[in-house]
């Protein structure tokens, strides 16, 4: 339940993102962490941005949860 | 190097290093299914003994709490929750049970979810789970305040989330308990920070280390243990510095103390614990789904062979209890670790490690 994944923030409209996550848009809310732009990397949980982290370290966690997750999460 | 070489040679190093006898306890439930995935338990020496903790927020939440969710959704309201909660049984049922006997259940991926369903039904009680760690509470907070915001008076909250330090500090005072060490949780971290849990190591001399969540993160902060109990100077690691700092997510922690205050809660397994769970604040106790419902008290329940009350304190392990893998399995659980996907038992089943 405490799972996050991270991705690619491609739109921004006030508090509201889409984040690419793998190849899937999904609605995200920046109101938990600070100022972000288009091309940031954030990690998501439960549709909302709880950090922002570096896009190599975004893609190194992609591969785990790739490997960890399976279709199970 | 491949991932598999670079397990193999941490497995050599920490064997090397010849660890004294040692418990740790990874507290989270991701953490547990990463061990039991990768088999790294296999991978390292026998006097290395890993527990599970009471690291799935489902798993902790106790029989009165889902026995209250149960009467509220058989009184008509729609209830929203994480998937997780749905098939976790209870003294009267689960709430898939309840759904089946007609109730209104909707699995949600955003808690914000919760607020559109609420403006869809205007003429019906939409009541969000508040089930979660500090990890999620930060999105509830939002949500609750949004709610608040927007006057939307047929949305309400049950609250049952749980804060992570104050049960590793009872368990640690719990006299039974044999921890050496925490593999602390990943993503609640990313939120407390490394500094929430400084008092364990300072105050009971117990070794943390924050770790990711790949097979070598996992390796990399065991090791991190293994120097900290052999050099007998407990600290904090922060073997995720990926995804966590020193202070954690400041605004997530003050969004999240602006709608909740500590209260004491009570647990699965670890019973009632000071300061461990969340109220909402008077400004948004009108929120509170406790005041809006006429709730009987919780009737008794025995749930048959389960020791999931043990395995969230890490003093039984899944394979210990008699139901496991006969009785409860994931298809039909006894116990809320056989159930969620992130309870040790599932892990345990799942990959059939014993």
């Amino acid at each position: 339940m405490c799972l996050a994944i991270a991705g690619c923030i491609v739109e921004i409209d006030d508090l509201e993102a889409q984040v690419k996550i793998g190849d899937t848009l999904v609605a995200t809310r920046l109101d938990l962490i600070g100022e972000v732009k288009v091309g940031d990397y954030v990690l998501v949980h439960a549709g909302f941005a709880i950090n922002t982290i570096e896009k190599e370290d975004a893609e190194e966690l992609d591969e785990i949860w790739a490997e960890l997750g399976g279709g199970a999460w | 190097m491949s991932t598999i070489a670079r397990c193999r040679e941490l497995a050599a190093t920490i064997a090397a290093a010849k660890p004294p006898p040692m418990t740790i306890m990874e507290v989270c439930g991701t953490h547990s299914h990463a061990i039991a995935r990768y088999g790294l338990k296999q991978l390292l020496p026998e006097q290395v003994r890993f527990v599970s903790g009471p690291g799935c927020p489902v798993c902790v939440t106790a029989d009165g709490d889902l026995d209250a969710i149960v009467q509220i959704a058989a009184q008509g309201a729609i209830i929203a929750t994480f998937g997780d909660m749905v098939r976790v049984p209870g003294p009267r049922g689960s709430l898939a049970e309840a759904r089946a006997a007609g109730a209104d259940i909707r699995v949600l991926y955003s808690p914000l979810q919760s607020l559109q369903l609420a403006r869809e039904n205007p003429a019906r009680q939409v009541v969000l789970l508040g089930i979660g760690f500090e990890t999620t509470v930060p999105s509830i907070a939002v949500t609750v305040s949004e709610a608040a915001r927007r006057d939307l008076d047929n949305f309400s909250i049950y609250c049952a989330h749980k804060l992570v330090p104050p049960a590793l500090k009872a368990l640690v005072e719990d006299p039974e308990a044999q921890i050496d060490a925490f593999l602390c949780p990943g993503h609640v971290s990313t939120i407390i920070g490394v500094a929430a849990y400084e008092f364990l190591a300072a105050d009971y001399g117990i070794a943390c280390a924050i770790g990711g969540f790949g097979p070598t993160d996992i390796l990399e902060a065991v090791r991190a243990l293994i120097e900290q109990i052999k050099g007998a100077a407990p600290c904090v690691q922060n073997c995720y510095t990926r995804a966590v700092d020193y202070e954690g997510n400041t605004l997530a922690q003050s969004q999240l103390a602006g709608v909740f205050g500590p209260t004491d809660a009570e647990w699965r397994g670890l019973g009632a614990i000071p300061a461990s769970g969340l109220r909402l604040r008077d400004e948004y106790s009108h929120l509170d789904a406790r005041n809006r419902y006429e709730l009987e008290p919780p009737i008794p329940y025995d749930p048959g062979p389960c020791i999931c009350g043990d395995v969230l304190q890490g003093k039984a392990l899944p394979a210990e209890c008699p139901a496991f893998g006969t009785r409860c399995t994931p298809a039909s659980p006894i116990g809320p670790c056989m159930v969620s996907s992130e309870g040790s038992c599932a892990a345990m089943f799942k990959y059939r490690e014993t």
